[in-house]
């Protein structure tokens, strides 16, 4: 493999993406500037996915400087490396998709919202997402990871004409800005005093920082990241901004763009600070459970599709992180291969969920673009009306939930045995951490299953319940083939799990407390955990389950009575069934939210309007019942009050005058230099 | 290939075998509560008589409706393949492990909560709900007490559980290995649809979870959804059985071995039968809303269970 290939592929990717965001911006019919918009986007995708492909085969890192471009910072930095390599691929996967689907799903903008301004920031936003993992010092970094955040902001922004959009943006803005901040702080402490911004020079200062520093920067990146990722507590602004966003931004967002938290945190942790100490690990354990659990439990509740969607990555997020810190606390116990297998089961775990995640948010498009409501307790039925799209959902739900043969149970699979080794292993607090990480994963996989049954039986079976529902239309056809692929994709990374899990292991082997070699993973069509003797085939399973499948049908077909009634649901005797006799989502969830009452805390708030004769007859009922949003209450509510009061002292010096102004700039600028001057001076 | 002919048969026994292992239980309750009860091949007859008539189907049913009951069939056969009824050694034991075999499980629960939601009736929606809310409630304990039973068997896979447990029989008695069985035992009630979870006796209990589900089933859809429940109900009294008393499965594939084999799954499962017949006998059906207490001490002893296999180790 040549260099050229390499630096051909990314210089074609760059140039498609930004062609694609050129074009959208010409003065073209709507049908066209849609057509170039997702043509730059699926060009840019698979020049990254070839790329990518390139990097994980050869196992050798692409490295580009351009150092004239920006002359500050050490200028233009790129490099891929497997880690890079693999979060390259998995936006190309969910992008080329999701800019199909685009082509459809964006028609209904046309004369609404600017298609030219959607169709630009959708290309800068594949392509500043794309650079971020080709970053390879601090100044490109931050530059693309910002780029990224704000391309991403005004996709949010498109139906900007709606009230609840441009709160979440205000949310999305806030929380990716106290990011940012964090973020940056933890570079600053992480550069060498000597200047230098690659991560390279990262590399080596990390090595002589204290441990108490190494821990500050870690936290903070975790931080940083984290609200990136939709860690708990920073997680409030993803079921905003994700239903805000037109559905095929809603996927690229939850599926690729909040990996990159993930990204992240394994540059900064793995790569660039190198093996911590073991609470890291068991921070990131902690966080991940939390989120894992407190997502899924509002998943559970919600009725609003793209909500529960958004709830969900939460927790899928959080999934990922008790594997990533699984692995960071194996790495710190000295425990190689154990470490790897966690690593290689979050990895695994993030690209199924950035699979599944867009296959559900455009399904969940496909839904309001057909219904124009979002609101479950008006679906239902869909089944017969959107066959395409009732598969393809149900194809991520079992996937989401975990049930084999697809890919998210190859990687809960792996999640819970890259657990298991720590239960035995000697540290003191790994046992009980371990254990109640194991409880918690259970429990969120078991409510997940719950979750999505209610988000697939109710939207999709059933009678309608409503006219929008009755009158629901199949999606255009670019639509379903986006959602087909993914759908595919689901099946794909389910079977071919022996063929990923080694990729996976190569990619992570060499870095800081792993294994020069990856640990074999697999043996033949087996999965195959070090260390433990249990092992596992998604391919043979599969094919268990058709001849199962097969087996029962040949001999239903041939031993009983093939007749066929169709008839009204029973009733108990009623004539007529109405879409009222229902469950509906809020009912679906009772059981559960009766369970978990400490939690959602409900408030419940019945009028019952009877006739002024008798109170036997009932003229109307209203219900309204809400959960307590712990988080927006307790924590942002002040918060927001706190740096409101702070914003109104600072209004005294906001005079309007100019002359004041540039007399705070020449004061703020003497002060600089007194400051490093005396710095100097010190040293 | 012996190993090939002894999944063969071992699939065959356990789907002959599980309509006759619910007829047993039904038949023991009989006796205990003074009835003569039907005799205990009787579901044989119900599952011909099922299979030889015309199915109705709700208009408003989808596809999905009649594809769940054979998902529900295949995956629960599958599940059944997994379980060493017989041998210890199997071709197919390394195909999937404890854990496979509970999301095999659950592969099946799922389908059939969704089938109860498509005819868009009251009742299949309750079962649905019901069932989802059980099982998810139940899955942090299945999970806790398969770690507690791979920690002193160092595996998840099942062959490795039974052969472990085979070659240190002290393990059966330790705490860990007693109250995981405790834990399962509670949850193999939940999951099955028996009291004081769910009752299984009636279609017309309005806090019935399973029966309400499969509620507009007819014909050979609802015969094969029956086969699937019985069959997980041996599914879990062999696990219970075999895997934390696991003398008499065969650790060599051998005519004789694999005849005591046979005869020790009898009285195993015959022993299980009974224990579920009284205690089905002696205790009334819980309030639905004070079923998670169950499952919350069976998450409890679970819990216990993989801390003293931990401090034992």
């Amino acid at each position: 493999m040549t260099l050229e290939t390499t630096a051909c592929l990314s210089a074609y990717m760059v140039l498609a993406y930004l062609g694609g965001a050129f074009a959208a911006l010409l003065p073209l019919r709507s049908g066209l500037t849609r057509a170039l918009t997702a043509g730059g986007a699926i060009a840019g995708a698979g020049a990254g996915i070839a790329l990518a492909a390139r990097v994980l085969i050869a196992g050798e890192p692409f490295a580009l400087t351009v150092p004239a471009l920006l002359t500050v910072g050490g200028g233009v930095a790129l490099r891929l490396d497997g880690l890079g390599a693999f979060f390259l691929l998995l936006i190309g996967v969910v992008a080329a998709p999701a800019a199909l689907y685009g082509v459809g799903y964006s028609a209904a903008y046309a004369g609404r919202y600017s298609l030219r301004w959607l169709g630009a920031m959708l290309n800068l936003f594949l392509l500043t997402m794309s650079l971020v993992v080709l970053a390879d010092n601090v100044l490109t970094f931050l530059l693309t990871w910002e780029a990224m955040s704000l391309a991403s902001y005004f996709l949010v922004m498109t139906e900007h004409e709606r009230d609840d959009t441009v709160a979440a943006g205000g949310w999305y803005l806030a929380m990716t800005h106290v990011g940012l901040a964090l973020i940056l702080v933890a570079f600053v402490l992480l550069s060498p005093a000597g200047g230098g911004g690659g991560f390279a020079d990262l590399r080596a200062a990390a090595a002589t920082l204290s441990p108490a520093l190494r821990g500050v920067v870690f936290v903070l990146a975790v931080l940083g990241f984290g609200s990136k990722a939709g860690l708990v507590p920073l997680h409030v602004w993803l079921p905003r901004a994700h239903p805000a966003a037109p559905s095929h931004v809603s996927a690229l967002m939850s599926g690729a763009m909040v990996k990159l938290g993930v990204y992240g945190i394994l540059r900064v942790a793995l790569d660039l600070l190198g093996v911590g100490p073991a609470w890291w690990g068991a921070l990131l354990i902690g966080l991940g459970a939390a989120s894992a659990l407190v997502g899924v439990l509002y998943a559970l509740t919600e009725d609003d599709l793209k909500r529960l969607l958004a709830y969900s990555s939460v927790e899928n997020v959080g999934l990922v992180f008790i594997g990533v810190g699984a692995g960071l606390l194996f790495a710190s116990l000295g425990e190689p291969a154990a470490a790897t297998l966690a690593l290689a089961a979050a990895l695994y775990h993030a690209l199924n969920h950035g699979v599944f995640k867009a296959l559900l948010f455009l399904g969940a498009g496909a839904v309001a673009h057909a219904t124009g409501s979002r609101d479950m307790n008006r679906l239902g039925g869909l089944i017969g009306r959107l066959p395409w799209t009732a598969a393809c959902f149900l194809v991520g739900a079992l996937a989401i939930g975990g049930l084999p043969p697809f890919n998210g149970f190859v990687s809960e699979w792996l999640l819970f045995q890259s657990l298991l080794p720590a239960i035995g292993s000697g540290a003191p607090l790994v046992a009980p951490v371990m254990t109640l990480a194991v409880g918690a994963l259970a429990l969120t996989a078991g409510l997940a299953a719950a979750a999505f049954v209610k988000a697939f039986g109710i939207t999709f079976l059933a009678l309608p319940r409503s006219d929008e529902a009755r009158a629901a239309h199949e999606a255009p056809v670019t639509m379903r083939v986006a959602m087909v692929v993914l759908a595919a994709l689901c099946a794909l990374l389910g079977l071919g799990a022996a063929f990923v899990l080694p990729v996976l292991g190569g990619l992570l082997a060499g870095h800081a407390g792993l294994p020069r070699v990856a640990p074999a993973l697999t043996a033949g069509p087996l999965l195959l955990p070090p260390g433990g003797g249990a092992s596992m085939s998604p391919s043979l399973l599969a094919i268990g389950l058709l001849l199962a499948l097969a087996g029962a049908w040949l001999a239903v077909r041939v031993g009983a009575a093939r007749g066929l009634r169709v008839g009204d649901t029973w009733g108990c005797g009623r004539i007529g069934q109405t879409a009222r006799m229902e469950y509906t989502s809020t009912a679906y969830a009772e059981p559960l939210r009766r369970v978990f009452a400490e939690l959602y805390r409900p408030t419940e708030d019945l009028t019952i309007d009877v006739h002024p004769e008798s109170r036997y007859f009932v003229q109307s009922r209203t219900y309204r019942s809400e959960i307590v949003p712990w988080f927006e209450r307790y924590v942002y509510a002040p918060l927001v009050r706190w740096v409101a009061a702070g914003a109104a002292h600072t209004r005294a010096i906001q005079s309007g005058s100019a002359h004041a102004y540039l007399a705070y700039l020449v004061v703020a600028l003497l002060a600089l230099l007194a400051i490093s001057l005396a710095w100097s001076a010190s040293l | 290939m012996t190993g090939w002919a002894i999944e063969i048969a071992q699939a065959a026994l356990v789907l002959a075998l599980a309509p006759g292992l619910v007829g047993v239980v039904r038949w023991l309750k009989a006796r205990l509560q003074s009835r003569r009860g039907a005799p205990p091949w009787q579901p044989y007859y119900e599952l011909r008589k099922l299979f030889g008539k015309d199915v109705i189907v709700s208009s408003n049913a989808s596809w999905l409706f009649r594809l769940a009951p054979y998902v529900v069939f295949a995956s629960t056969a599958a599940a059944a393949c997994l379980v060493p009824s017989l041998a210890v050694t199997r071709p197919l034991d390394a195909v999937g492990d404890l854990l496979v075999l509970v999301y095999l499980l659950l592969l099946g629960t799922v389908f059939l909560s969704l089938a109860g939601l498509d005819p868009g009736s009251a009742f299949g929606g309750m079962g649905s709900s019901r069932e989802m809310t059980v099982a998810a409630l139940a899955e942090p304990t299945v999970a806790l007490a398969i770690f507690a039973l791979a920690l002193s068997a160092g595996s998840t896979n099942l062959g490795q559980i039974v052969g472990r447990t085979l070659a240190d029989p002290a393990a059966a008695l330790s705490p860990g290995h007693l109250l995981a069985f405790a834990a399962l035992f509670v949850v193999m009630l939940a999951e099955t649809g028996r009291l004081p979870v769910d009752n299984p006796a009636t279609h017309l209990e309005l806090t019935m979870i399973h029966e309400a589900m499969v509620l507009e089933y007819s014909g050979r859809y609802l015969a094969l959804i029956e086969w699937a429940a019985a069959l997980k109900l041996l599914v879990f009294f062999a696990l219970l059985g075999n895997l934390f008393v696991p003398w008499g499965v065969a650790a060599v594939a051998a005519p004789a071995p694999l005849a005591l084999a046979l005869g020790s799954l009898l009285v195993k499962l015959a022993v299980i039968a009974v224990v579920v017949a009284v205690l089905e006998t002696r205790v009334a059906k819980l309030r639905l809303f004070r079923v998670p207490e169950l499952l919350s001490v069976s998450f409890v002893l679970a819990l216990l269970a993989v801390t003293s296999s931990f401090l034992g180790r």
